[in-house]
């Protein structure tokens, strides 16, 4: 031993290693690791775009409107996806749109948890009128079609991307809480947690050292389906104009621009639709791949 | 049960199974879950299967229904019944072999009705299914009589019954008849009564017994307690860690263990003769080997004190036979050389504890419990709240260095009597003084570091008991600095690994998680826990009724030595009298809220007896067979605690009931002997001329 002190009593080393090898258990289900793979994929292509795109998303060729996939561009390079009706370049604007999904659809997500696990933990730990008050203000919110809602929000607070993060965290936060809810309902009863009671430990520590942890199994499948659907979310909102403000790239704004000409030139259409179609894919196959190993054994 | 053997050894068999080897398929690998297991169900017998938790008793039975899931498979040996290999039915004929020629009773009543159906629609499904010309009238007369005979009162009310609406005990009668109505020959019985109360249970056994009489059934019956099995069965078969270790006729194995570890689970039983000073229980040290962690030779080696390297540490140890007329069997090689008598003496003695100064005094403590009725009828008649009377009226005092304990059946209030202990609640009225501060009022938030150290808690749940998420180090630390015994976290170290010591457990185990540990060492971190304060008193709710046999007696040793050490008071709250014959000092019997006895324990467990006593008593299966046993089964129902009965609260279900007096009057508290009451309607001369319910006979 050598310090045994630090040992027991820390916990930072033991809880990184336990991530990593859960995520190394991944390797046992096949679809969760194509799910990963496509996953993996596209936060390559995030980060790496700025290296990637052969060219700026907003550098406009007007010789190249409706460019089909594979033909030259004026400057001697080549347009791999074609070009859109302003003469961009598809490849590149994918590529710098996979960046704006992978930061706001996490962090609307995130958002969205964190505004969930607190009313869940509030209405489930502490039952009586909080309870009451909480469930009912998400029925409310859960009652509305969930689009309206979206254009609701949208349109009296602005296209932007702290909008569109605070809409997802309105529309989702109830639903996340419902799932905690339900979840504290069962670990509540633990014995541990009495444990915690008989010793005289806050309400505060119970809900997030006790019971928060032991509801991470189906809280990271969740938030796994639950980050592809933001994905769709924030395709649709832009797709409806609603999304991140042009001319930045964004996959539902691309396939917006290009829907007129769907069928002159599908290539507009199909590439950021391949593109939002294996990205929310590969989070549903990974959430299935972590149900899936978290079943067994 | 006392039958002919001779008769039934000429009896036909049933069920042979033979060399039976099963293995489950899993990520790491094939793990042998039954080795070379065999055995042999004539007709009309009983059989008991005993073992300990994963010993595959269960496997088996699953074997012989051929449900064994997608990753078991039988490896070896055949499972014939009536002279059919199970193994060469196809799915069609095995269909039709479940359920009518085989049936089984499972653990769970609830689990094993469907909550969404009638019993009448469950119960008319049998004979419907499985027999071809069967009318619908036909089979509900048929279901009718079945649950007359299964003796449940009002079959027609029963019958439009959902299972949410029966109690747990009408709901295993009612699973038990399902499983009689195809007539099957054979039933398998998986811990039937495991989850239901003593005298509810007592009823089961009873009932289980009179119609394996009547029906000549053959019966397996599974369970990992060893005076039930005595209960029921005509012959017996232990099970250690995937094998047979001993069989043969019931008495004569009970009698006369000649396998080290079927002696070494009857020294793990509190049997009457048991005392904690001066007969102490002699825990098996060790623990199960996991499935794939068996060692060679003897599976029991490593645990065993006959243990030699060169006879029992090699290959498959095979079954020796002791006495062919009774069919005694041993898996052990040197079970003749074994002395027992010299061996007898190894426990230790030792002196009582004599009880200090009063550490806790219940003083008509009252919980009630409110209950809003918002129905219009109820708000017209303006009673709109109705109180459930959890604890009425609690008087009892528990003093240092005492183990007090508390039994009662489920409900009868006792985990609310601690709960109000711990703060967790707070009582309605009267006053409960704790190291001379009435804490009755004072909820959990408002007590002082020092007043939470001094009154800790040991659950009954070992997989519940600990955080999955933090080590077991974290979670002694934080109890240590909770109670600020410690701040600095040297001294923080110092004191989780002087409490690993106390449990006796090794010093590392500060860095595993729980769920690296078996049942026993999780309850023994759960004891550590509860004394990180040194508190003066530990409220122990059921702390070793989910563990095995073998490491109870273990569990309860460890925490008497350390009350011994500390001085500590403990509250033992349990169901199981026979553990609370062995450990407690004096004991408060409740029933429905209410103390109905109260005393030292000898004086409580002979007459004079409240009635309840005397049918609780009765109704806790004893595992030897020296003890004569009187039996007593309570009718009736547990009435509810919304609606208690008038007068007497036991009156109801009393065998002994005077008259209209004990419906009418609440019922006296009679002093047997100082210290020694009762609240009884009878007579105290009537109730000291009561027989013992328990006579051991002379050796």
């Amino acid at each position: 031993m050598t310090d045994p002190a630090a040992d027991a009593v820390s916990r930072r080393p033991n809880r990184l290693l336990g991530v990593l090898k859960g995520i190394a258990l991944i390797r046992e289900s096949t679809v969760g690791m194509i799910g990963m793979g496509l996953v993996g994929f596209w936060v390559v292509m995030a980060i790496l775009a700025p290296v990637l795109a052969p060219y700026d998303q907003l550098a406009q060729f007007a010789s190249a409107t409706y460019a089909k996939p594979l033909t030259a561009a004026p400057d001697g390079g080549t347009f791999w996806l074609g070009a859109d009706p302003l003469g961009r370049d598809i490849l590149s604007r994918i590529l710098y749109g996979a960046q704006r999904v992978m930061i706001y659809a996490p962090l609307a997500t995130l958002c969205a948890y964190a505004v969930g696990i607190a009313m869940g933990l509030a209405a489930g730990y502490k039952r009586g009128w909080i309870d009451d008050v909480l469930s009912r203000i998400s029925d409310i919110i859960l009652s509305f079609p969930i689009l309206v809602l979206y254009v609701v929000i949208i349109f009296r607070f602005g296209a932007s991307g702290v909008n569109i993060v605070l809409a997802v965290t309105f529309a989702s936060g109830p639903g996340i809480m419902r799932i905690v809810r339900g979840l504290v309902l069962d670990l509540r009863n633990r014995d541990y947690v009495a444990a915690a009671q008989t010793r005289g430990e806050s309400a505060w520590y119970i809900m997030f050292v006790e019971i928060l942890p032991n509801a991470r199994g189906p809280l990271i499948v969740d938030a796994c389906l639950r980050l592809g659907y933001t994905i769709i979310t924030i395709g649709v909102l832009g797709f409806l104009g609603l999304g991140l403000p042009p001319p930045h790239a964004d996959w539902g704004g691309m396939i917006n621009e290009a829907r007129g000409m769907a069928l002159y030139a599908p290539h507009m259409t199909l590439f950021p639709c391949i593109a939002i179609c294996s990205l929310v894919l590969g989070f549903n196959l990974l959430a299935d791949g972590l149900r899936e190993i978290s079943l067994k054994d | 049960m006392v039958r002919n053997a001779a008769a039934l050894a000429n009896q036909p068999p049933v069920l042979e199974i033979d060399d039976l080897n099963i293995s489950y398929f899993t990520r790491a690998g094939e793990i042998p879950a039954v080795i070379d297991f065999s055995l042999l169900v004539r007709k009309g017998e009983a059989v008991g299967l005993v073992g300990e938790s994963g010993c595959g008793k269960s496997t088996v039975a699953n074997a012989i229904m051929r449900y064994l899931g997608n990753n078991g498979r039988i490896v070896g040996g055949t499972v014939k019944f009536k002279g059919r290999d199970m193994a060469a039915l196809n799915r069609e004929e095995l269909r039709q072999l479940r359920g009518s020629e085989i049936a089984m009773v499972y653990q769970e009543p609830m689990a094993a009705l469907n909550p969404s159906l009638t019993m009448a629609e469950q119960l008319t499904e049998v004979p419907l299914y499985h027999e071809a010309n069967c009318t619908p009238a036909e089979a509900r007369d048929r279901a009718m009589e079945m649950l007359a005979l299964v003796r449940l009162p009002d079959p027609e009310r029963v019958m439009g019954a959902y299972p949410h609406q029966i109690s747990g005990g009408q709901q295993q009668r009612v699973v038990i008849a399902m499983a009689l109505l195809s007539n099957p020959s054979l039933l398998l019985l998986d811990e039937p009564t495991t989850a239901l109360d003593v005298t509810v249970e007592a009823g089961i056994v009873e009932l289980i017994a009179e119609l394996s009489e009547r029906f000549g059934t053959s019966m397996l019956y599974i369970s990992h307690n060893l005076g039930l099995i005595m209960e029921t069965c005509d012959r017996v078969c232990v099970m250690y860690s995937g094998e047979a270790h001993e069989e043969g006729d019931i008495r004569a194995l009970f009698e006369n263990p000649r396998h080290p570890y079927t002696r070494g689970l009857f020294g793990c039983i509190a049997t009457p003769g048991m005392d904690k000073n001066a007969r102490p229980l002699t825990p098996i040290r060790g623990q199960l080997p996991l499935p794939h962690e068996r060692p060679d030779g003897c599976n029991f080696g490593p645990r065993c004190d006959f243990f030699q390297e060169e006879t029992c540490g090699h290959g498959l140890i095979a079954m020796q036979t002791v006495n062919p007329a009774t069919g005694h069997r041993a898996r052990c090689m040197r079970w003749k050389e074994i002395d027992w008598s010299a061996h007898e003496v190894a426990a230790e003695t030792r002196e009582p504890l004599s009880p200090g100064e009063v550490v806790l005094q219940a003083d008509e403590m009252q919980k009630y419990y409110p209950v809003y009725d918002r129905s219009i009828a109820a708000m017209i008649s303006g009673r709109s709240v109705r109180y459930v009377k959890a604890n009425e009226v609690l008087s009892f005092v528990a003093r240092k260095q005492q183990t007090v304990a508390i039994v009662g059946e489920s409900g009868c209030g006792k985990s609310t009597f601690a709960k109000v202990l711990m703060g967790l609640e707070t009582a309605t009225d009267g006053r409960l003084v704790f190291n001379n501060a009435d804490v009755s009022r004072l909820p959990v938030q408002r007590r002082s570091p020092k007043q939470l150290g001094s009154l800790q808690m040991v659950f009954q749940n070992p997989n519940d008991t600990l955080n999955p998420s933090m080590t077991i180090g974290q979670q002694i630390a934080r109890v240590i600095r909770k109670f600020r015994v410690e701040s600095n976290p040297d001294r923080v170290h110092e004191r989780v690994m002087r409490l690993l010591d106390l449990v006796k457990l090794p010093r590392d185990f500060a860095r595993r998680r729980p769920r690296q540990l078996s049942g026993g060492q999780k309850q023994r971190i759960g004891i550590a826990r509860a004394f990180a304060g040194n508190p003066a008193m530990v409220v122990a709710d059921e702390p070793v009724s989910a563990l095995d046999v073998s490491v109870q007696a273990a569990v309860t040793g460890l925490l008497m030595d350390i009350q011994r050490e500390y001085g500590t008071t403990l509250l033992f709250i349990s169901h199981d009298l026979g553990v609370v014959r062995y450990l407690a000092d004096r004991v408060v019997v409740m029933y429905l809220g209410q103390i109905m006895e109260q005393g030292a324990t000898d004086e409580v467990f002979s007459p004079p007896y409240h009635p309840y006593t005397e049918a609780l008593l009765s109704a806790v299966p004893i595992a030897d067979p020296h003890v004569d046993k009187k039996r007593i089964i309570l009718e009736g129902q547990l009435p509810s605690v919304l609606n208690p009965p008038s007068g007497c609260p036991f009156h109801t279900r009393c065998h002994r009931k005077v008259g209209r007096v004990c419906e009418e009057a609440a019922p006296p508290v009679v002093e047997a002997a100082a210290g020694h009451t009762i609240l009884c309607h009878i007579p105290m001369h009537e109730l000291r001329a009561v027989d013992p319910v328990i006579k051991t006979a002379a050796e």
